[in-house]
């Protein structure tokens, strides 16, 4: 046998074998899914379940339901809809848990912990051994928030019929709301905006950037579309500004400049 | 003694056989494959395995200390007992049927008819017997002020509250700021009511409870809770934490009980802690801290017509340690130092005001001591557990008396098996075997005693 033939067997040979998704990488961490197996059974089994289909002893009580591994489908991505995400992305989501379900923050587990962790995960759907990681979409610098800015954004969100959904004033309760279902059936609420105050957290983060992120990606397996394909960058970043100004009770630069045109606004009637 | 050597000799037979040895191994196989999920009150609430809060129930890992430190919050909106069904009722039940053997060494006893001892033999007892009753709701009453209420009773003893707090969480929107008010466990990691024995002699660490013999310090520990209010902090994470605790000097006895006597209690003591946790990598979290213990115990009471009223002739005692708890995956091993200090009266048992009954050259006692304490965790259903320690006398309050007069000498093995481990409802199976040595202690010729247990139960609650 020639050493091409060689190299060629055990290229075959390497290539049966589930390698990448027995790890994951996130920096210099090397996760494998061994260990990630006994902290799954230890953190994860009662809601997910063994097989990761999503059907722990707890899942019928919980609601939103949990996620099912074996769909290798992911609401908080950094890559396009329909993609697999990133190490980092599955690596996030366990590190911050989920705004409105019963997924926890697990930032007390170590690094190495949570990177074993998506090691494991990985290994419950074919999807991992045959696809890629999408690439991560760019994200370009934010433009600083402006009056009109937040005004483009809002036509914005009347043009794109956010508003269905989310309602007019982002409290989730948009005449479609009512009939929304996730990709199991499960009936699904819109994100409420004007819930919560200066810790209001969106599903997939905390910051613009997320929230840039959040619908230029889509959230895979709810309603919730990408709008990447709709909307040009700038006029994400408006909408993104358009969008904060529905978090009333929170103190943000967009509402800073909506109190202050307002107040601006009630000065010249009064004069 | 002779009750446990049969009982081994027995087991050993048993495994020495072919066929009881496989079905053993098949046993702990199965174990290993159970489903792991949850136990009672925060499991049912928040749908998590208890197993994601404790590395063997009771004794919590990384995230269940952060779900405490954080005031019974997860941070994930489901928080508030506002968003529970109406029916939620956040209670557990806790109860612990078991069969015991106890054995003590040259134990004094009393010729026929009097109450002198004259001879010295060891003494067995065994049989099937019952713990105590906890019934424990705790939880959160609205967002950032949670409580426990943790009354207890057993046969023969009377109801208690073993705690019973509530306490202001993330004040000033900072975790470095909760304040707890009652009746509660003292705040640090190695905590005796999160261990995982429960035999009359390795039911408790030495270290915690010891006094010398005949001291008078009427405070029985810092394994026991402790009636006051309490300041404490944690990064987000919960690897770097602090308490501190201004206490009633009453041993968390309601009712101003010191020194045993009722209605006498009238000063504080101040508990401290601080430890500070760090990854290393592939192993877990490492955590080290330091802990402190300043308090004053009353040596006589005012009396009204024999009857206690007021504490008087208060006199101090200090405990502080060190201790660190580190891991290597499924293994972790607990490791104390802690020296301890009595007043020269507390340690004489002489009142304050009567110096002149000290004995020459009397002095406060001190000891050192300290344990190791291993868990392996082979699953969440199935932990083994080893521990020795020991607390050694460095001075006696009485020079007359030998050095080494009270010293303990202590170890215990076990294992528990959570065959059960559903949201609703746990049982373990728990097997223990302890052995103390307590220096110089029999009555009649001085020499050391040894007490043995041995406890096979099942614990559950639900």
């Amino acid at each position: 046998m020639s050493v091409r033939k060689l190299i060629l067997l055990v290229s075959l040979v390497l290539a049966t074998f589930p390698m990448s998704a027995q790890e994951a990488h996130v920096g210099s961490l090397t996760g494998h899914a061994a260990e990630g197996k006994k902290l799954y059974r230890r953190f994860c089994v009662g809601c997910h379940g063994q097989l990761g289909d999503g059907n722990g002893e707890n899942a019928p009580w919980i609601d939103p339901r949990p996620r099912d591994f074996t769909a290798a489908t992911f609401k908080c991505r950094s890559t396009p809809t329909g993609t697999l995400p990133t190490d980092q992305d599955l690596y996030n989501s366990i590190s911050r848990g989920f705004y409105n379900s019963n997924m926890p923050h697990w930032d007390a587990l170590t690094d190495q912990n949570r990177i074993d962790l998506v090691a494991y995960i990985k290994t419950f759907s074919a999807r991992w051994k045959t696809e890629k990681s999408g690439d991560p979409i760019t994200i370009p610098p934010e433009p600083p928030v402006t009056a009109q800015s937040i005004t483009h954004g809002g036509e914005l969100f009347q043009k794109m019929e956010c508003w269905k959904c989310h309602g007019q004033q982002g409290r989730g309760d948009g005449p479609s709301a009512p009939t929304l279902t996730d990709s199991k059936d499960q009936p699904i609420r819109p994100y409420n905006f004007a819930a919560g105050g200066d810790d209001s957290r969106f599903k997939c983060g905390v910051t613009n950037q997320d929230l840039y992120r959040i619908f230029m990606t889509g959230v895979d397996g709810t309603p919730m579309p990408s709008f990447a394909d709709v909307i040009q960058p700038n006029d994400a970043w408006d909408l993104v500004h358009f969008l904060r100004t529905l978090q009333t009770n929170r103190h943000s630069r967009e509402n800073d400049i909506v109190h202050k045109k307002a107040a601006e606004s009630n000065s010249g009637s009064g004069n | 003694m002779c009750v446990v050597e049969r009982q081994r000799s027995r087991s050993q037979r048993w495994l020495n056989r072919p066929a009881g040895f496989v079905f053993f191994i098949c046993l702990f196989l199965i174990a290993a494959n159970q489903p792991s999920s949850a136990i009672p009150a925060f499991a049912r609430k928040y749908g998590l395995p208890c197993s994601a809060c404790h590395i063997g129930w009771p004794i919590l890992n990384v995230f269940g200390q952060q779900f405490k430190d954080n005031g019974f919050q997860l941070g994930n909106d489901r928080d508030s007992p506002i968003y529970q069904d109406p029916g939620y009722w956040p209670i557990t039940f806790r109860v612990t049927p078991n069969w015991h053997v106890e054995s003590q060494t040259k134990v004094g006893i009393d010729t026929l008819g009097t109450n002198i001892p004259a001879t010295e033999q060891t003494v067995t007892t065994t049989g099937f017997d019952l713990s105590g009753l906890d019934i424990w709701t705790a939880g959160t009453l609205y967002k950032n002020i949670s409580f426990s209420v943790l009354p207890s009773m057993g046969e023969g003893d009377p109801f208690h509250f073993e705690n019973a707090w509530v306490r202001f969480d993330n004040l000033f929107k900072t975790p470095w700021m909760n304040l707890k008010f009652g009746k509660f466990e003292m705040d640090f990691l190695l905590s005796e009511k999160r261990f995982l024995t429960l035999s009359n002699v390795g039911g408790s660490w030495y270290n915690y409870h010891f006094l010398p013999p005949g001291d008078s310090n009427g405070f029985e520990g810092i394994g026991d809770n402790q009636l006051g209010v309490e300041l404490a902090g944690h990064s987000k994470n919960s690897y770097a934490r602090y308490s501190i605790a201004l206490l009633s000097s009453v041993d968390g006895n309601p009712g101003f009980v010191s020194g045993f006597q009722p209605g006498t209690a009238r000063t504080y003591d101040v508990f401290a802690n601080v430890n500070e946790g760090f990854q290393v990598k592939g192993l877990g979290v490492q955590r080290v801290g330091a802990l402190g213990y300043w308090g004053q115990s009353p040596t006589y009471f005012l009396t009204s017509g024999g009857t206690p009223v007021e504490a008087q002739g208060n006199k101090s005692f200090y405990r502080v340690g060190a201790y660190g708890w580190w891991f290597f995956k499924d293994l972790d091993v607990e490791t104390l130092y802690m020296h301890g200090q009595d007043n020269v009266f507390l340690g004489n048992g002489i009142p304050a005001n009567d110096p002149g009954s000290l004995p020459p050259g009397a002095a406060g006692p001190s000891w050192n001591g300290g344990f190791v304490e291993a868990h392996y965790t082979v699953n969440p259903q199935l932990i083994f557990t080893g521990r020795y320690e020991l607390v050694h006398m460095s001075r006696q309050a009485d020079p007359a008396n030998p050095l080494n007069l009270g010293n303990v000498d202590s170890f215990t093995i076990g294992y528990r098996w959570y065959p059960i481990m559903f949201s609703r409802g746990g049982l373990a199976f728990h097997n223990e075997y302890a052995q103390a040595k307590t220096g110089r202690s029999s009555i009649i010729t001085g020499s050391d005693q040894t007490s043995r247990s041995v406890m096979i139960g099942f614990d559950f609650d639900y």
